[in-house]
């Protein structure tokens, strides 16, 4: 858990108001100039972590200034991408939010492999029709949902790549995409268009079984 | 019901099978229910993030202004975790 003096400290270091051309100037050029907008967005990337993260278990102070830090680096080379289309110090912040969840991922995840997290049926046991019902569901609710996912069951199997169901499984298993995605030498803007092939495949053969999604928003509610 | 299509699906490790969240399974099913064909990634989502986050403080209807960023954080649970620690820091900060 952050110390909440720390996040007081960082709130009552007023930030020194500045327009979107002026953290361009200050950050593009080397000088004291920009060692001050540094330090400045620094101290904002901190205070706007605790607030992001503040209920992430085990995160430590430390971790914020590394995080923003890491994010600084990220912010300067970025800058030329920068469209100006929000608030500089938005942009600058979503940045760091994306750093700090990316470790934060890795972290919980680094101790589990993929193949941890999906294998073959090949050998498996059979999927077993009569052991789906779910006793707080209706009859009709249940048998259609027993269809569904036999059907989809059996389309996984059959019709998705041996990358598609590999993806699924550890999705399924939880594991965050970009932890997916590392361990599949690939990114998580990637690995989400080959889920989304997966799932666009998945809706087509269902269709084709004659499922349509009607039929299984009907069964599995909203 | 939900472990045991997990059971099926993953059957040398039934012990495991209990750890699936249902609702995974159950957005899983959402997931292919809803697929179209013009979704966007989440790279595309990242780029857009910063002006969604705005239009959403601002009071603004973000289904309207951008569906495809809106559609996107619904789907896609790693967006939307980051898109809400977003919110929540900005909306600290203001």
């Amino acid at each position: 858990m952050i110390d909440p003096s720390a996040v007081r400290e960082a709130q009552s270091t007023p930030d020194r108001a500045r327009t979107n051309e002026e953290w361009i100037g200050a950050l593009g050029q080397p000088g004291p100039e920009r060692e001050a907008a540094l330090e400045d967005l620094r101290r904002l990337l901190v205070r706007g972590l605790g607030y992001a993260l503040g209920e992430q278990p085990g995160l430590r102070q430390s971790d914020l200034e590394d995080f923003a830090q890491d994010s600084l680096l990220r912010i300067l080379k970025g800058l030329p991408n920068f469209r100006g289309e929000s608030r500089f110090t938005t942009w600058a912040q979503k940045i760091a939010v994306r750093v700090a969840y990316t470790e934060l991922r890795r972290r919980r995840w680094r101790d589990v492999s993929l193949d941890e997290l999906t294998e073959s049926r090949e050998g498996g046991a059979e999927f077993i029709p009569s052991e789906l019902a779910d006793p707080s569901l209706g009859p009709e609710q249940q048998a259609m949902q027993r269809i569904i996912l036999e059907t989809l069951l059996r389309l996984i199997r059959e019709d998705l790549t041996d990358k598609q169901r590999q993806a699924l499984q550890a999705v399924l298993r939880g594991m965050p995409l970009e932890e997916v995605a590392r361990r599949m030498d690939t990114n998580r803007n990637a690995l989400y268009k080959l889920l989304h092939d997966a799932r666009r495949r998945l809706q087509k053969r269902m269709l084709d079984q004659g499922l349509s999604p009607q039929d299984m928003l009907a069964a599995f509610g909203n | 019901m939900f472990d045991k299509l997990m059971r099926a699906l993953f059957p040398s490790r039934r012990h495991e099978a209990a750890r699936v969240d249902p609702l995974i399974v159950k957005s899983l099913v959402r997931g292919i229910m809803t697929a179209r064909p013009d979704e966007i990634g989440c790279g595309e989502c990242f780029e857009e993030l910063d002006c969604f986050v705005e239009m959403k403080l601002a009071g603004r209807d973000v289904t309207e202004a951008m569906p495809l960023v809106h559609d996107h954080l619904q789907r896609c649970g790693p967006c939307r975790e980051e898109f809400e620690a977003l919110l929540m820091a900005l909306r600290s900060m203001a």
